[in-house]
């Protein structure tokens, strides 16, 4: 908690992240604060990266894929405001449990990348902490993740949604370029990623489409496993209470044999899958 | 205890290093010379052998019979007692391990000793027709402890009992809670039990005539007559139990007539059995190693005594199966944990005894229970995250919290109380209803139900709206009364139980001196905790009906709820821990015991919401209460670690008797892969149990598995549930538990 000492709120645009050596002579960074638009903060093991994590779920998100299962998620104004500075202090009260337990703090969302400087002073900070940090991204706007963010980064939890482009703007509205671009910057820079792909029947399981994701992935080196997500329908009531219509609401969940021959689609190039 | 040195004794001890133990009674001593740690995984282990399986089925297919009817039998015509019933077996040819608690498999003996009006109304609730002869002898001739309470008992106490404001009391029932160091019948053989037992009432010739003496004189005196019981009863099966147990055969059995003649003669609520497994390791491992045994025998001979352990019965009354959620025994085993020298105690026999529910299927009996540190060996740990990932049936306690207290040959009885084995016991008390208690604050002592008065000499609360301060200084003074009224129902009951239903068997399986604790309780913490927070934090105005009596509240505003890690409510509830127990300490208990006091409820959480109104926090009347320590269902928003967290915080030094959380996991919410989530279950125990956690349930499962087995029963008649310290069989709830159990929070993340 040394680092809360130091944390303060910092006027918008100071999102940088300093050094600072204290009495003791260990290695501090003092972050400062900054203001970001949150959906929820949580504690979760094993499905937002390794073990069990802190996770700040962040509000917003350019893409609007029709499977996403947190519409709640999509508009950034719809979060709550609330200071870096202030969620560490939270996620300060868990280090000792994640310590013992194995895990780290994971930055998610919504698109974390829609708020960079914020997501920055939150890996910053988690690493001061002593947590192992992740950031779970679409990679869409990977280019916003500069040097500085990406320092601090321990592992990117990278969707990587589609390998067909139209297919990959029909589901998500989006473009996919931006996430292979990324992608390979991750790859030259060393960090560990895990890719998820999610397994729509009838969208993404086409044997081409896997094909195309597992090529890529395998051809990174950096991707340490991959894990196949089959789809589900639990955020559909979620649509209903927003008054939204769920757009795969008549699309079936995949069967185990589907999920499976995913996998092993992975698997046969290389790549650790679950 | 000293034991005199005998010639079959040299052939029964061979191989085992000597020491303290050889010269006087000192099991723990035995096991730290001679036990073997194990640090490896569970690869060894065998599964079921065909005998095992089919022994097995036969009950299996008695169950749904006793399910139905209630009871499967009852022998209605012979009081128990450790030699009253000839031998029964399940398939005599078969059996490994004999001796049941009748003549005959889930035949149910009476023990009217604790009472006769528990027995009348266990046999007219399954229509069964009581003995006459037997109703005259327990009426007429012999007065039992549930007589001699209600001869003692005050009419404040009536009162209070009535309310349900103190509740659960063994008044009725045997107190249980005491557990038999069952061990040394199988390493000493009872004649030296007895010689030593001899000893120790020679030593009090000397000593003046005074209660406490005349008093122990006698029950030395039924202690060593319960020895030779327990050597006739052994007899009667063909075994001489008279010298040690030779082979880890005999072993098991010596140790199982010892347990056996514990529940031969009381219907305690709790009969556990102590710390077992890493005491047989030895025993087992001797025989590995010299050829006479391998892993599947040896995992065989396991098996077949946990059969037994399985099918232990009790007549009780369908009250009290609501209470206690089924038909519980708590026969409790305790598991694991690390020795005062840094060795884990883990053996291969502690794999051994989890296997039995893989080999066996899942099931609520025995209770077994790991002793959990961050120490422990990583294959052990895996493996137990794994059995409870795949039965739910195992719990886990602090090792770290239990070992500097009562030493690394503690365990526990029931579901958290700890006890060093052979050298302590407890009193049990069952609990108050805190919740019920600061209704009593606003309402001046009157019961917010029926509108009577209970505790006297209170003025209500006046006003619209609830002042903090006035109504916590309201709530001490209730809580005075509380406490002083409970500890006076508790000093009755086991003065009387002492009297009338005491413990011989076990007690001879005791030191004589034993150190004992009046184990006191507390129910609805998170309710009381959340009203307090909801009137310190929100606005809280107070609905009265036409007799002044608040019966709602109508709470505006947002109040930090306990159970977020949120220091706001949790430390009201540590307050509440800690103020209650202050105030029991001041009132001396019965026989110079230490007061304890547990945060636990079983099951009976939702009997206690049952019987306790509206509250600030927004409870409804007749709403349950959380399990143990929990926070209250739905109201915890981040997850199980925060929940846990939490509930650490509530302060072991005040809370002894053990603080309970229930857990509930879905799979996924551990991992994408088995493996993954089994080793990130065991880093939640690591984290839980470095945090100062002391005891946590686990079960992982899923809504709809649930859903499915409260319409389909008869699909899931093992499906185990952990609940508040204690695995029930979920198609035995009744269907407003099973409702409450789904409703609890299933810990998934957005």
């Amino acid at each position: 908690m040394s680092g809360m000492d130091t944390a303060r709120v910092a006027m918008s645009g100071m999102d940088t992240a300093r050094v600072a050596t204290s009495d003791a002579g260990a290695l501090r960074v003092a972050v400062d604060s900054v203001a970001g638009s949150v959906h929820s903060w949580d504690l979760s093991t094993g499905v937002d990266g390794p073990g069990t994590r802190f996770v700040v779920f962040t509000q917003g998100c350019p893409l609007r894929c029709l499977y996403c299962h947190n519409p709640e998620t999509w508009r950034m104004r719809d979060g709550q405001r609330i200071e870096s500075a202030d969620l560490l202090t939270e996620a300060a009260k868990y280090t000792a449990f994640i310590q013992a337990a194995g895990g780290g703090a994971t930055v998610s969302g919504g698109e974390p990348l829609l708020q960079p400087r914020f997501t920055s002073a939150l890996l910053h900070g988690f690493r001061e902490l002593g947590l192992h940090t992740a950031l779970d991204t679409s990679g869409y706007l990977g280019v916003r993740a500069d040097a500085e963010l990406l320092a601090a980064t321990d592992l990117v939890l990278l969707d990587i949604k589609s390998w067909d482009r139209a297919l990959y703007r029909r589901l998500t509205g989006g473009e996919l370029h931006p996430t292979l671009t990324f992608a390979r910057r991750l790859a030259k820079a060393g960090i560990a990623v895990h890719v998820r792909f999610v397994l729509v029947p009838g969208l993404t399981d086409g044997s081409a489409n896997v094909d195309g994701v597992a090529r890529f992935a395998a051809s990174l080196g950096n991707v340490e496993r991959v894990d196949v997500l089959p789809f589900h329908k639990l955020g559909a009531a979620k649509y209903a209470a927003l008054g939204l219509p769920f757009p795969l609401a008549e699309t079936p969940s995949p069967t185990d044999a589907q999920v499976r021959e995913a996998r092993e689609h992975f698997a046969d190039h290389g790549l650790r899958t679950y | 205890m000293t034991v005199t040195a005998q010639g079959a004794r040299v052939e029964a001890w061979e191989g085992f290093a000597g020491g303290l133990w050889s010269d006087a009674i000192n099991v723990r001593d035995f096991i730290q010379a001679n036990y073997t740690p194990y640090s490896g995984d569970g690869s060894f282990l065998s599964g079921p052998t065909s005998r095992t399986t089919a022994l097995w089925a036969r009950l299996e297919a008695m169950f749904p019979v006793e399910r139905e009817r209630g009871v499967y039998d009852v022998d209605v015509h012979t009081p128990a007692g450790i030699t009253a019933h000839s031998p029964g077996y399940i398939d005599r040819e078969n059996e490994l391990i004999v001796g049941l608690q009748t003549d005959a498999p889930l035949k149910r003996a009476i023990m009217p000793n604790g009472g006769w009006r528990l027995v009348a109304n266990g046999l007219a609730a399954y229509g069964i027709e009581p003995d006459p002869r037997v109703a005259e002898i327990f009426t007429k001739y012999r007065k039992t402890h549930n007589d001699g309470v209600f001869d003692a008992y005050t009419p404040q106490i009536l009162a209070a009992r009535k309310a349900g404001i103190i509740t659960g009391l063994p008044d009725a029932y045997g107190r249980g809670r005491i557990i038999g160091d069952y061990r040394r019948v199988a390493l000493y053989g009872v004649d030296a039990l007895i010689a030593a037992k001899r000893s120790e009432r020679a030593e009090l010739d000397a000593r003046w005539a005074d209660e406490d003496t005349i008093r122990l004189r006698e029950e030395l005196a039924e202690q060593i007559r319960a020895l030779g019981e327990l050597k006739a009863m052994a007899g009667s099966y063909g075994f001489d139990v008279s010298g040690p147990a030779a082979t880890a055969g005999e072993a098991v059995q010596w140790l199982y007539f010892g347990y056996l003649a514990a529940v031969k003669e009381q219907n305690g609520a709790a009969m556990s059995l102590g710390r077992v497994s890493t005491f047989l390791d030895i025993y087992l491992e001797r025989d590995l190693a010299s050829g006479v045994l391998d892993e599947r025998g040896a995992q065989e001979l396991v098996d077949d005594f946990v059969i037994k352990l399985r099918i232990v019965r009790f007549l009780r009354t369908p009250e009290y199966d609501e209470l206690f959620s089924g038909d519980p025994t708590w026969v409790t085993e305790s598991i694991g944990g690390i020795g005062a020298d840094g060795r884990p105690l883990v053996t291969r026999t502690s794999f051994r005894f989890l296997q039995t529910l893989y080999n066996l299927g899942p099931a609520p009996e025995p209770n077994l229970t790991m002793l959990w540190s961050p120490q422990l060996p990583r294959g052990f740990k895996d493996f137990c995250a794994q059995v409870s990932i795949d039965t739910s049936s195992i719990q886990y306690e602090s090792d770290e919290l239990l070992r500097p207290k009562t030493g690394d040959d503690t365990a526990i009885a029931c579901c958290v109380s700890a006890m060093p084995v052979g050298k302590g016991m407890q009193f049990f008390g069952a609990r108050v209803n805190l919740a019920k208690a600061l209704l009593y604050a606003i309402n001046g002592g009157r019961d917010e139900m029926t509108g009577a008065l209970v505790a006297p000499g209170f003025e209500p609360i006046t006003g619209n709206y609830l002042d903090y301060e006035t109504l916590d200084a309201a709530f001490d003074r209730v809580l005075d009364w509380l406490a002083e009224t409970y500890v006076h129902a508790l000093n009755v009951i086991h003065y009387m139980h002492d009297k009338y239903a005491y413990e011989r068997l076990e007690m001879a399986l005791h030191d004589r001196d034993v150190e004992r604790t009046l184990a006191c309780g507390i129910a609805g913490l998170a309710v009381a905790a959340d009203s307090l927070s909801a009137v310190k934090y929100a606005k809280v105005r107070v609905l009265r009906d036409a007799s002044g009596l608040a019966t709602d509240f109508e709470t505006v505003g947002e109040f930090p709820a306990y159970g977020n890690n949120d220091e706001r409510a949790d430390a009201i509830a540590v307050g509440l821990v800690d103020r209650f127990m202050a105030k029991i300490r001041r009132y001396p208990a019965y026989r110079g015991a230490r007061h304890t006091q547990s945060v636990l409820t079983i099951t009976s959480n939702v009997v206690y919401g049952h019987k306790t109104g509206n509250t600030p926090d927004g409870r409804r009347a007749g709403a349950p209460f959380s399990p143990g320590a929990n926070p209250m269902n739905g109201r915890d928003t981040h997850g199980l670690v925060a929940a846990a967290l939490s509930v650490a915080k509530l302060p072991y030094e005040h809370a002894e008797d053990g603080i309970s959380l229930t857990a509930t996991i879905v799979p996924s919410g551990l991992g994408r892969e088995p493996r993954e989530r089994a080793e990130n279950l065991a880093g939640i125990l690591d984290g839980y149990f470095s945090s100062g956690g002391f005891h946590m349930n686990v079960n992982v499962l899923d809504r709809t598995t649930l859903q499915d087995a409260m319409e389909h029963p008869e699909k899931y008649p093992q499906l185990t549930i952990r609940v508040s310290g204690y695995a029930v069989n979920f198609v035995r709830l009744t269907r407003e538990q099973q409702l409450d159990v789904i409703s609890r929070t299933f810990h998934e993340s957005p």
